[in-house]
C-alpha cells in the first residue's frame, strides 16, 4: 500500500455529444430535477462505447469506463491505444484538469503533467519571464526557478534569445524552450502526453535522455505516445486502452505493444510481415530459414537492438547458383524507408 | 476540481473523486500559488502597453480623456449639479472608481472562457487568474489615483472649495469593497458561462446601463427623494459617495449605505467562490 503512487478505481468519464443549446438545456434540467428528488442522474444509466468510427443512437459516451489500475513508486507506464481509446482523458483527469464522472484516483506525491509545452507561453514577455511564469504555472515557486534557471537556459539551447520576446522564436524555440522548464520541474510523477513529437532529431535525444534519467531517480513517469520505439525505450510496462477500457491490463511493455501492433497496426498489411511467414518463388533454391536479430517467428522489435539490424539466412540450392542480394525495408504504411543492394556475391560466398 | 483530504493522511496526498463539499474553496491551494499570482500581475501589467511609445501614461490619458468629454457633455450641455466640487475633479473621481469596478468585472467574468486552453493543459487553482486580475487592475487605479491626487492638489492650490477629511483614511477600506464586489460578481458570471453564454450579453451592457445608475456622473443630493432609494440600491453608489466626502468634502457619507455595500460584496464573494469552485471541476467539458 505505501508503495503505491496512483491506485484509480472504478474510474469513468461520461461526455456528451454534440451541441450545447436548448437540447442540452432540457437534459439539465432533468438532472437538476432529478438531484432535487434525491434520484441518481438519469443520464448515467444511458451512454455507449466511445467508438468513434460507429454511429450510435446514444448522445453520450462512455470515453473511460470503469478503470481500475495502480501505479507502483518509481514505476514508468507506457499508455498505448489508438485515437480516441481515452488516453487523454485519462491523463487529464490525472492531472486534475476535469473530474471524472465516477470512481476515484488516489495520489501520492505531487504531480506534474506535460500535455503540452509552453503551455501560458505570453508572446509578448521575454524567454526568461516566460520560463518563470511556465514554472509558476506547473507549480514551481519563484525561488525554485531562479535556482534552476541557468540549468534551463542551458538545456533549452535558447542562450542568445533568452532576453527577447517569444513572439520572435522559431516555433522549434518554443518548444525546447517550453520542454527545459519542464524537465526542471522535479515532480513525484510526471504525466507526459506525446510532447516528444516536436523538435528536431537532436533534441528529441535529449528528451528522451531526460526522461530516462528522472525515471532512473525514481520518479513516477505515465507516459502516452503512439511512437511505440520511444516508448519500448522509456518504459517497462505498459497497458493498452480501447475503446474507453483497459483492453489489455498492466503487463511488460514489449507483450503491451506487441499486443497493439498485432491488433491495430497490422491489420492492413498481408500476413507475410510475420518472420515465419516466407515464401520462396523459384524452385532454383530454397530458403530454409531467416533470423532477424536471432529471432526466428514472431516479430522483432528493432528498437531493442539500438537500431542495429542483423539478418542471417540460410539458402539451399542444388547446384552452383551465383546470387544478388538485395534488401528493401518498408515500414507499417507501405512506404519504402530503406533499400540496400551490396551487389554480385562471388562464387566462393555463395556456393551452399 | 476536486480535492479533499483523505481519512489516512499518510497514505495519499490528494483523491480526485466527483463531487466535494460546497465550501470546499482550497484557499490554501491559492496561497501556495501566490507565486503565480504576482507573475501572473506582472504579465499582464508589462505586456499591456508593449510597444507603445506612451507606455503607462495610457493609464491615465484613458480617464483624462472621458473626464473631459463628461465635464462637457454631462457639466457644461446638460448642466448636472456637482455638488459645487470643480467639475474636472468631480468626473474625475467618479471615472476612475467606476474604471475599476467596470475593468475589474470585465475581465473576471471571462475567466473560463479566455483561459479554456491553458486550463485544459495544466492544474493550478483556477481562482488565481481573476484574483490576479483584480490586483492588476489595482495597480492602474493607483497610478489614476497619484493621478487624481496631483489634480486634487491643483484645486486645492487655486483655492477652489475642497475639502479633504478623516473620512480619507476610509479609501483602503473602500478599495477593498470595490475589489471584492467586482472579484464576487466577476467569478459569478464566469461560472455562469462557461456552458450557455448568454449572460455574457447582459453583462456587456448591464455594466453600461449600470454606469448611469450610479452617481459617477451626478451627486447623490441631486436625485430626487422617490428615485433615491433606486440609485442607492447599487452598491457601487455609497462607495463613490464616501470617496467624495472624504477627499473633497461634498457627498452622502453614512455608515448604513456603506454597511449595506459591505454586506452585498460578503454575499457575492460567497457566492462566488462557491460556484466557482463548483464549476471549475468540469467546465473544460462544457466551455
Amino acid at each position: 500500500m505505501t508503495d503505491l503512487a496512483i491506485e484509480a478505481e472504478n474510474l469513468s468519464k461520461q461526455y456528451r455529444l454534440g451541441l450545447v443549446g436548448t437540447g442540452s438545456l432540457s437534459h439539465d434540467i432533468n438532472r437538476w430535477w432529478a438531484k432535487f428528488r434525491g434520484k441518481p442522474d438519469p443520464y448515467l444509466k444511458v451512454g455507449e462505447t466511445n467508438d468513434r468510427s460507429q454511429s450510435g443512437t446514444s448522445e453520450y459516451v462512455w470515453a473511460l469506463r470503469d478503470i481500475h489500475f495502480e501505479v507502483k513508486r518509481g514505476e514508468v507506464l507506457g499508455i498505448i491505444g489508438r485515437n480516441g481509446a481515452g488516453k487523454s482523458t485519462l491523463l487529464k483527469i490525472l492531472s486534475r484538469v476535469t473530474a471524472p464522472t465516477t470512481g476515484t484516483v488516489k495520489v501520492k506525491g505531487r504531480i506534474a503533467s506535460l500535455l503540452e509545452v509552453g503551455t501560458g507561453f505570453h508572446p509578448e514577455l521575454t524567454g526568461r519571464e516566460n520560463i518563470y511564469l511556465n514554472g509558476a504555472i506547473n507549480g514551481m515557486t519563484k525561488a525554485e526557478v531562479t535556482r534552476k534557471l541557468d540549468e534551463i537556459v542551458d538545456f533549452s539551447g535558447c542562450e542568445r534569445y533568452i532576453d527577447t520576446p517569444v513572439k520572435r522564436y522559431s516555433s522549434g524555440m518554443i518548444v525546447r524552450l517550453g520542454f527545459a522548464v519542464a524537465a526542471h520541474l522535479e515532480p513525484e510523477i510526471l504525466i507526459v502526453d506525446e510532447v516528444l513529437a516536436v523538435g528536431d532529431a537532436e533534441f528529441q535525444k535529449k528528451c528522451i535522455g531526460k526522461m530516462q534519467d528522472v525515471a532512473g531517480r525514481g520518479r513516477t513517469v505515465l507516459f502516452v505516445s503512439h511512437n511505440m520505439s520511444s516508448i519500448t525505450q522509456l518504459c517497462k510496462d505498459g497497458v493498452v486502452l480501447s475503446n474507453g477500457i483497459i483492453e489489455v491490463p498492466k503487463c511488460n511493455i514489449k507483450e503491451a505493444v506487441n499486443f497493439y501492433i498485432k491488433e491495430y497496426l497490422t491489420s492492413g498489411i498481408s500476413s507475410a510481415t510475420y518472420l515465419d511467414q516466407w515464401q520462396t518463388y523459384t524452385t532454383e533454391f530454397s530458403i530454409e530459414s531467416i533470423m532477424i536479430n536471432n529471432k526466428s517467428s514472431g516479430s522483432v522489435f528493432l528498437s531493442e537492438n539500438n537500431g542495429a539490424i542483423i539478418i542471417d539466412f540460410a539458402v539451399e540450392s542444388p547446384k552452383k547458383i551465383s546470387v544478388e542480394l538485395e534488401l528493401r525495408l518498408y515500414d507499417a504504411k507501405g512506404d519504402h524507408i530503406a533499400f540496400y543492394s551490396p551487389g554480385r556475391f562471388y562464387n566462393n560466398y555463395n556456393e551452399i | 476540481m476536486s480535492l479533499s483530504v483523505p481519512e489516512n493522511k499518510s497514505d495519499w496526498d490528494f483523491v480526485i473523486q466527483p463531487g466535494k463539499g460546497l465550501f470546499d474553496l482550497q484557499l490554501k491551494e491559492l496561497w501556495r500559488y501566490r507565486d503565480l499570482i504576482t507573475l501572473l500581475v506582472r504579465r499582464d501589467f508589462v505586456s499591456k502597453f508593449k510597444q507603445t511609445i506612451l507606455g503607462p501614461a495610457w493609464f491615465v490619458i484613458q480617464p483624462l480623456l472621458s473626464t473631459i468629454m463628461f465635464t462637457i457633455v454631462f457639466g457644461n450641455i446638460a448642466q448636472l449639479s456637482t455638488d459645487g466640487l470643480p467639475k474636472m475633479l468631480f468626473y474625475l473621481s467618479g471615472n476612475v472608481l467606476w474604471l475599476y469596478f467596470s475593468g475589474c468585472l470585465t475581465m473576471c467574468s471571462t475567466t473560463f472562457i479566455d483561459n479554456a486552453h491553458l486550463f485544459g493543459k495544466v492544474y493550478f487553482p483556477r481562482l488565481v487568474v481573476p484574483v490576479s486580475i483584480v490586483i492588476s487592475q489595482a495597480l492602474t487605479l493607483a497610478l489614476q489615483f497619484v493621478f487624481f491626487l496631483c489634480f486634487m492638489g491643483y484645486f486645492i492650490f487655486t483655492g477652489a472649495e475642497v475639502r479633504p477629511n478623516a473620512c480619507i483614511l476610509l479609501f483602503p477600506i473602500l478599495f477593498l469593497l470595490m475589489a471584492g464586489m467586482s472579484l464576487g460578481l466577476g467569478i459569478i458570471f464566469s461560472s455562469l458561462t462557461t456552458k450557455y453564454r448568454d449572460m455574457r450579453f447582459l453583462l456587456d451592457f448591464g455594466i453600461r446601463l449600470l454606469m448611469f445608475a450610479t452617481t459617477a456622473i451626478y451627486p447623490l443630493s441631486s436625485i430626487p427623494e422617490k428615485y433615491r432609494l433606486f440609485i442607492l440600491s447599487n452598491p457601487m453608489t455609497p462607495i463613490i459617495e464616501a470617496f467624495r466626502y472624504g477627499f473633497m468634502g461634498q457627498g452622502s457619507f453614512s455608515w448604513a449605505y456603506l454597511g449595506y455595500s459591505a454586506g452585498f460584496t460578503v454575499i457575492v464573494l460567497l457566492i462566488g467562490m462557491v460556484m466557482f469552485t463548483r464549476i471549475e471541476r468540469t467546465f473544460m467539458d462544457t466551455v
